[in-house]
């Protein structure tokens, strides 16, 4: 009787551990046809979480250059969670550990910029664009970017446009069209 | 009429009392680690004890606890601020950060010192030797600057 218990709770234990390997099995598959599409956006310079990334940045450019508080708040508070979302596994180790960097950076920007007067809003913004601009030379994008620049703003500050208009986002209507493109992104 | 404010005035009293049982979190470590910015930095003496009055007390692991910082409600007040101070910059852990990051917090640092925005009003309302003259501040200044360019 005794046996046959043991052998009962024997059984069990194997089909458990069997379901179990085939379970750890069928997620390893999963995992691996994830990073083939990440290597593959990544070669086609289309990653969507940078795209977001850079979405929500352009949405807070345009909020400041129409000196819209609020919206730049909200837009910062999207950027938070866009950045947050950011993947980074289809990525070489080192550009990991830079882009690693650069998210906690801009999230602290973004955090800022979330819970401040356009003041403070704007000054988060140059440091904000600086990361995003680092961000974009290792993941590329789909799009055509201008670094656009304006000599007057702390010392000189830059900030990336889709448009090769230049539309000021550190002084909005107060000088609208101060600045330069500095450079053309792809 | 008397009466009711006598008894209003003996609730609080005895709930202030009360509230003095319940410690807060004391903000208090005997080492310095080798991260510290005074350590991985060349301070001058001067901007070193500057910033260690005006500003360690809420950006490190060390708080200073003056009597009155240790009574309730001023005790959670204050737990508050080293908690916040602490998450948005705490110079024992300086080294930790990337160069990025430290360019970052050294532009903060500047541009809050610059507009009288730190050390808190709140702060340096009780902590006067916390006060930061416009010579100080301009030292200060200068120095982060430095610093910041040397990255």
């Amino acid at each position: 009787m005794k046996n046959l218990k043991m052998s009962i709770a024997a059984m069990l234990l194997l089909t458990l551990s069997f379901t179990n390997a085939q379970e750890k099995e069928k997620m390893n598959h999963n995992h691996g046809d994830m990073k083939m599409d990440g290597m593959k956006m990544n070669m086609e310079k289309m990653n969507p979480a940078a795209e977001a990334v850079l979405a929500d940045y352009f949405m807070l450019k345009d909020a400041l250059v129409g000196d819209d508080t609020k919206k730049a708040a909200q837009a910062g508070t999207k950027l938070m969670a866009s950045l947050k979302a950011f993947d980074t596994k289809s990525y070489t180790k080192e550009e990991q550990k830079e882009l690693a960097d650069i998210i906690a950076d801009a999230t602290e920007h973004a955090e800022h910029i979330a819970e401040s007067a356009i003041d403070h809003q704007r000054e988060h913004f140059k440091t904000l664009s600086k990361d995003i601009t680092d961000m974009v030379a290792i993941t590329g994008t789909k799009n055509t970017l201008y670094e656009q620049f304006c000599p007057m703003y702390d010392k000189g500050s830059a900030w990336l446009s889709t448009s090769d208009q230049v539309r000021n986002p550190y002084y909005g209507s107060k000088m609208l069209k101060c600045g330069k493109v500095k450079k053309t992104i792809n | 009429m008397k009466k009711a404010l006598k008894i209003i005035g003996i609730i609080l009293l005895v709930a202030l009392v009360v509230l003095q049982f319940f410690p807060t979190e004391r903000n208090i470590s005997t080492t310095v680690p080798e991260t510290d910015f005074m350590l991985v930095n060349d301070v001058p003496d001067q901007i070193k004890n500057k910033l260690q009055v005006s500003c360690y007390d809420c950006h490190s692991n060390n708080t200073a606890y003056p009597w009155y910082n240790k009574v309730q409600p001023v005790a959670w007040f204050l737990e508050d601020h080293v908690k916040e101070g602490k998450a948005e910059l705490n110079f024992n852990e300086w080294d930790s950060l990337s160069n990025r990051r430290k360019a970052s917090k050294l532009k903060s640092m500047i541009s809050q010192i610059e507009n009288d925005e730190m050390p808190l009003a709140s702060y340096t309302i009780i902590h006067r030797n916390a006060v930061l003259s416009d010579s100080e501040k301009q030292d200060i200044i200068n120095f982060l600057t430095e610093l910041k360019n040397k990255l």
